[in-house]
């Protein structure tokens, strides 16, 4: 069976290991020259109880070729458990007593192929996942799956024990390893070559190679049950891309990817990265990342708190370095004082905010765009920061070197929205060389200036220069108080105020001048154009491509991109899409006149699904 | 160096007769003495009275947030380990709303010098209590009276595992100047707690031990090596007492006593410390007493000067030593660490 692109999801118990076998089948599936987009899922709770349906964990991933979005369903599914058969059968309804199968809420296709292992639906599994009955047979009628769906029966559990009874291995071991047997299962389904797939698993494991031989041998019988066996299922065909640029890639998640696009900027800009943060879901992995990036002179202060965490940061910048801030929006809630100093004293600040749903803890793990106006808005004072918005798991990467460009060529804080959902993704990232990467030259402080130098000195773009200390005959004092617009020092002058607060206005407003100009995807030539932002970006352009009509999709928030107005106000129906109640909209309908904004908006905690947005546009 | 040389162009701004002036010239003579080049030199304030200091030295200066000051100078320091890094902060930026930030950068042992001006007011915003106020003390938020145990600034330095605390007197410029120099000789986070008169909302808030009259009296200077005496006629000295139960106490000695102790600063166990510093502390925490006559003498100068590794030397040698092992250098040879393929 050949097919342009197929989603695969591997769905399981916390403990099973089924956000690393999605990773791998992603990476396995990357290196063979499909484009991949994931979508990974788990419980908040470390470790809920084992077979629960609290307990459930999945990892989708949409592979070949024109992939946008990690899917919205499941054409094949792997459920290692009978919670996880439940989860994905009702969705959000899994929780409902007596729900059944109803198409809306189902996670996989009508006619998906579905892998289980029928050792995890004894009568045991069944109760933990609250079924009423207490017979497999019987699990899917209760279910209400329809017959269009085709269910493969394997007791994945026997046979990973038969596979490794020779391998002097516990029993607890033993049964960890039974999502590398389902692995080659789906990698025989997919016509994945063994031998890929055990180079990479060598790979995985280098650092423990005692386990290199035991996974080796389960996901080859996995592999090998799929060949021999007589499985009533056609092996599947996936699409190479052939829109990929040439060069060297690899699949890498937002918020890794988010890190190294600080760690490629610093080294542009010859200044030592510093990120001061404090761990929060879903944003801790950039702190993780960076913590681990010594090698690359990294240094990271695992600050006290919050307020701390972008303290430090800015105490950094005050002294030279490339400094950042990583955090999630209630985090960025308890910064908003410490980035009205970074505005304040014009110091470069690059502050990284995960977005999760909210407001107050909210869905730490899941995913929302609802921290926009925060973003621009969210400080006392008339308080003007650039705020950008990566829109793929790779392209957090050029967004986070953005970021920091603007922020030491402009001296200015830069808030670079990413979210949850960009955050966990993989997608497929062509590695830049460094050479190839825009330059970057930070404000320095010319050396004219010396003996004479205020913190209130600006070019012609209304930019302060950046003295730093160590510097002999730059002595400054900076302030969070207001400060005389020549001579830097505390002012409360009435006329000088307006002057600041129009010259740090003016300052982040020339940004404009060195951002792209606002792009129309899809038809442009049609009545109809989807606004998006940010993460929203593959779910808009397959939808947009499937209504034939028009998308502007923006990366830049403040200041907007100079055409904004002249590229919304072309077409007749102009349609927001956001995951939130409508914040962008809000934005747009202050600077664009004359418009009428409709919304679509969506705040479930989850991605858009491109079926939903189809059908809610043609409805509008 | 001169002392002149730290001083900025700006007009000292402080009330008249308020204590931080001195402080802010003692620190002046300090910084001459201590010789490290004004462009060297950084000094990280929060909000407060005490936190306009940086606008009067000639040096990088960065006058930040209500109580941040802790967390922006452990950022300069240890980002930048070679720069001098002096932290100008209050009882209520330190101890109130920067107290988070306070007892991490004692913990972590940053090397910087704070001088912590405690005046048991909040002067800035007229007039309320603060950390320090005594309990029951009146003021613009507690007109019935303060209903809050105080805190005692150096036992929150010792709780947090600090490694230099000095006390010392608005008034008393010698052992201030001396206290500061000590705290910049020591490597790691030196408090420096200068007891301070706000002559508008809290005046006299020391006079225990400030007034001349009584001074000598009713405070010690200690020095490291050297015996605990003290009194107008340096008649007294400073004693364990073993016979007072469980725990030795101090006790007052006749100077000539064979018992009086040597003050030991590099002592690493802080229980003698946190006794010498909390002595005649009964005197500043409850005000509803005021006829208190504590026996023992309120402790200046160096208390406890001892040695241990500094966060930013941590972070920068892990630094080097992860950098020098590492194959991967640059950039482009980090992307080679990853799974890849050519497409």
């Amino acid at each position: 069976m050949q097919k342009q692109n197929v989603v695969v999801k591997f769905c399981g118990d916390s403990g099973d290991g089924m956000q690393l076998t999605g990773n791998m089948f992603s990476s396995l599936s990357a290196i063979l020259g499909n484009e991949i987009s994931t979508l990974p899922d788990y419980p908040a709770e470390i470790r809920a109880p084992q077979g629960t349906l609290g307990g459930v964990s999945g990892f989708q991933i949409n592979l070949g070729a024109g992939v946008y979005t990690p899917g919205d369903k499941a054409d094949v599914l792997v459920a290692m458990n009978a919670a996880a058969l439940k989860v994905c059968t009702l969705g959000s309804k899994f929780n409902v007593p007596g729900a059944k199968f109803n198409e809306a809420d189902c996670t996989y296709k009508k006619n998906a192929v579905i892998v289980i292992d029928t050792d995890s639906f004894g009568e045991k599994d069944l109760e933990k996942a609250l079924y009423q009955t207490r017979q497999m047979e019987e699990v899917f009628v209760e279910l209400g799956i329809p017959e269009s769906v085709q269910i493969v029966p394997v007791a994945i559990t026997q046979l990973t024990k038969e596979s490794l009874k020779d391998s002097g291995m516990d029993n607890k071991s033993i049964l960890k390893s039974r999502n590398m047997f389902a692995l080659g299962i789906v990698c025989w389904l997919f016509n994945r070559p063994i031998d890929k797939a055990i180079h990479f698993l060598e790979g995985k494991f280098a650092k423990k190679p005692a386990l290199i031989a035991p996974n080796v041998k389960v996901l080859t019988d996995g592999y090998n049950y799929g060949n021999n066996t007589a499985m009533n299922i056609n092996t599947i065909n996936v699409e190479v891309s052939e829109d990929l640029q040439h060069g060297t890639y690899t699949s890498i998640a937002g918020n890794k990817a988010t890190a190294w696009g600080l760690i490629a900027a610093a080294h542009k800009c010859g200044k030592r990265l510093f990120l001061g943060s404090y761990p929060i879901t879903p944003a801790t992995d950039i702190m993780h990342e960076l913590a681990g990036r010594k090698d690359m002179g990294v240094m990271v202060v695992q600050a006290e708190d919050e307020i701390a965490g972008v303290c430090t940061a800015i105490g950094a910048s005050f002294a030279g370095d490339l400094a950042c801030t990583s955090t999630s929006g209630p985090g960025l809630s308890l910064k908003s004082e410490a980035v009205g100093l970074a505005v304040m004293a014009e110091l470069p600040l690059v502050i990284i905010d995960v977005q999760r749903g909210g407001p107050s803890t909210g869905l730490p793990t899941k995913t929302e765009q609802t921290d926009l106006l925060q973003a621009v808005y969210g400080r006392n004072g008339e308080c003007p920061a650039v705020v950008i918005a990566a829109s793929t798991s790779a392209n957090c990467f050029q967004y986070a070197f953005e970021a920091c460009k603007i922020a030491v060529e402009n001296m200015t804080p830069v808030i670079l929205m990413t979210d949850t959902y960009l955050a966990n993704g993989t997608g497929l990232w062509r590695m830049p060389k460094l050479a190839e990467l825009p330059e970057i030259k930070p404000q320095s402080v010319p050396a004219e200036l010396k003996g004479k130098y205020s913190v209130s000195l600006r070019d012609e773009n209304s930019i302060r220069y950046w003295a730093t200390p160590g510097m002999e005959g730059y002595e400054h004092r900076n302030i969070g108080l207001e400060r005389d617009s020549l001579k830097g020092s505390i002012s409360t002058n009435p006329e000088n105020h307006e002057k600041m607060v129009k010259a740090r206005q003016a300052k982040v407003d020339q940004v404009v001048n060195k951002i792209p100009e606002l792009r129309v995807q899809g038809n442009a030539d049609s009545d109809t154009l989807l606004i998006g932002w940010g993460s929203t970006e593959g779910h808009l352009h397959a939808a947009a491509n499937e209504l034939n009509c028009a998308l502007a999709h923006f990366n830049y928030i403040n200041p907007l991109p100079k055409n904004t107005a002249e590229v919304i106000k072309r077409y007749k129906k102009v349609i927001v899409c956001e995951l939130n109640n409508g914040q962008f909209a809000t934005l747009l309908r202050s600077k664009v006149q004359g418009v009428e904004f409709k919304q679509y908006n969506e705040i479930m905690g989850q991605p858009f699904a491109v079926e939903r947005i189809v059908e809610a546009v043609k409805n509008l | 160096m001169e002392a002149s040389q730290f001083k900025s162009d700006q007009y000292v701004r402080f009330c008249p007769g308020c204590g931080d002036h001195a402080i802010c010239a003692a620190l002046q003579q300090a910084m001459a003495k201590i010789g490290v080049p004004t462009y060297n030199t950084v000094v990280i304030s929060g909000i407060g009275c005490s936190s306009r200091m940086p606008h009067y030295l000639n040096t990088y200066g960065f006058n930040t947030i209500h109580g941040r000051g802790g967390a922006i100078a452990t950022g300069v320091k240890t980002s930048h380990p070679e720069l001098t890094v002096w932290q100008m902060s209050g009882d209520g930026d330190c101890l109130a709303i920067g107290g988070n930030h306070f007892i991490h950068e004692i913990r972590r042992n940053v090397d910087l010098n704070l001088c912590l001006f405690n005046n048991r007011i909040y002067g800035l915003t007229k007039g309320q209590y603060s950390p320090t106020s005594p309990k029951g003390f009146v003021s613009k938020s507690s007109p019935f009276g303060t209903v809050e145990r105080p805190f005692i600034p150096a036992e929150l330095v010792m709780g947090a595992r600090g490694t230099f605390f000095a006390r010392t007197l608005d008034v008393d410029m010698p052992t201030t100047v001396d206290c500061m120099v000590k705290a910049q000789e020591h490597k790691g986070a030196s408090v420096i707690e200068c007891l301070v008169n706000c002559v508008i909302f809290n005046n006299g808030t020391h006079n225990w031990i400030a007034d001349r009259e009584t001074r000598a009296e009713h405070s010690i200077l200690l020095k490291h090596g050297e015996k605990m005496i003290f009194g107008a006629n340096k008649d007294k000295g400073l004693a364990l007492d073993y016979s007072a139960g469980i725990m030795p106490k101090l006790i007052v000695v006749p100077a000539d006593d064979p018992r009086v102790l040597v003050h030991d600063a590099k002592m690493e166990d802080p229980t003698l410390h946190r006794m010498l510093a909390l002595m005649g502390q009964e005197k500043f925490t409850d005000v509803l007493n005021a006829e208190i006559q504590p026996e023992l003498p309120v402790a200046l100068g160096v208390i406890r000067d001892v040695e241990a590794e500094t966060y930013n030397d941590a972070v920068n040698n892990q630094i080097e030593e992860v950098r020098g092992k590492s194959k991967a250098k640059t950039f482009d040879e980090l992307c080679m660490t990853l799974e890849h393929w050519d497409m």
